[in-house]
């Protein structure tokens, strides 16, 4: 951070500038408007849209295109990584206090991310924070030393990461295909096809962080070590 | 719209574009790729706060589910997409030569060896 002394304070400056423009655009976005928001439109029609809880109804069903978009992005990201060398070397085994702990907190968390998974369609919850939770329990298995996160193998790896994407592409197309409009559900299915949609998130998002921590392709054998 | 709920939502956006302000100056002055990327993601919950902050409807109505579901989706790409610089530093420092390899921190050194 050796700046010269015109560009230490022209930072903060221009910093200031775009806060204060920023703070400006927040403050006439919170009072300016009179007009019709999306937030009323939405939760009118939550009833019908197969999750009563409205946040899940806005994810997958009234702005499915853009859950579908990100989960994309996921497995684009977990691609990019995997491209980019193979995985850093397991951690070292953890010691038997630690390692017992894990044995607890791993079912734990498998547990309450399907309680999430469930609960989502009708109070806070959901694809995304089940998913996060198994993520963590990967992530809780790496660094005790198991090697591969306790996921899968390569090819059932693959699977998984593609999983979520997969199955939400193949319900809009099939549903495009029954002649409704791309992830347009029926509503008598909305509430099967958002918990199916969802099953295959929670799986690929897990599985997709997990293994973006291990920070590689999987080792083709396990402990194969130099 | 109540004063109350105005001043919360003004404190807590606030605070979120301060954060993203302070992203923003992190990651412009800090040489270092790990710096940068702890500036982004600051970045990022300051964006978060703010969109947040947007939702609030007060303590006794449903809050805004559209930017719910956007911060939602958004943590876990957030998350995704630093794992991904994160390989891309390491990859960076493995392909640099030995001296210059400090010029960007190394981001992750397990892959010399298992570490404690």
């Amino acid at each position: 951070m050796s700046s010269s002394n015109p560009q230490a304070l022209l930072i903060p400056l221009l910093l200031a500038a775009i806060g204060a423009l920023l703070f400006w655009a927040f403050w006439s976005g919170l009072t300016g408007h009179e007009g019709e928001r999306l937030a009323a439109l939405a939760l009118e029609r939550v009833p019908e849209s197969g999750a009563s809880n409205p946040v899940t109804s806005v994810l997958l069903n009234f702005r499915a295109y853009d859950t579908l978009l990100e989960l994309a992005v996921l497995l684009a990201a977990l691609l990019g990584i995997w491209s980019l060398g193979p995985a850093a070397a397991p951690y070292q085994r953890a010691s038997l206090l630690l390692d017992s702990l894990v044995g607890w907190v791993v079912p734990m968390l498998i547990i309450a991310g399907g309680y999430l998974l469930w609960i989502g369609g009708q109070a806070p919850g959901g694809a995304f924070q089940a998913g996060a939770l198994l993520g963590a329990a990967g992530v809780t298995l790496a660094l005790s030393g198991r090697p591969n996160a306790g996921l899968p193998g390569e090819a059932w790896l693959r699977v998984l990461a593609a999983l979520g994407t997969l199955v939400f592409a193949l319900i809009g197309l099939t549903l495009m295909g029954v002649g409704l409009g791309f992830l347009t559900y029926p509503p008598a299915l909305a509430k099967a096809l958002i918990l199916t949609i969802e099953t295959g998130a929670t799986l690929s998002i897990g599985a997709t962080l997990a293994a973006a921590f291990l920070g590689g392709r999987p080792r083709a054998k396990r402990n194969a070590e130099p | 719209m109540s004063h109350e709920i105005l001043l919360t939502q003004l404190l807590y956006g606030g605070a979120g574009i301060l954060f993203f302000l302070l992203g923003v100056w992190s990651f412009i002055s800090h040489e270092p790729l790990w710096r940068k990327l702890i500036a982004l993601n600051i970045m990022g919950a300051g964006v978060f706060h703010v969109l947040v902050a947007v939702a609030y409807r007060g303590l006794d109505a449903p809050p805004d589910p559209v930017p719910h579901a956007l911060v939602l989706t958004g943590i876990v790409v957030a998350v995704s997409a630093t794992a991904l610089a994160l390989a891309f530093g390491r990859r960076l420092d493995r392909e640099a030569p030995e001296h210059t390899s400090d010029a960007h921190g190394g981001v992750d050194d397990r892959e010399d060896g298992t570490h404690a």
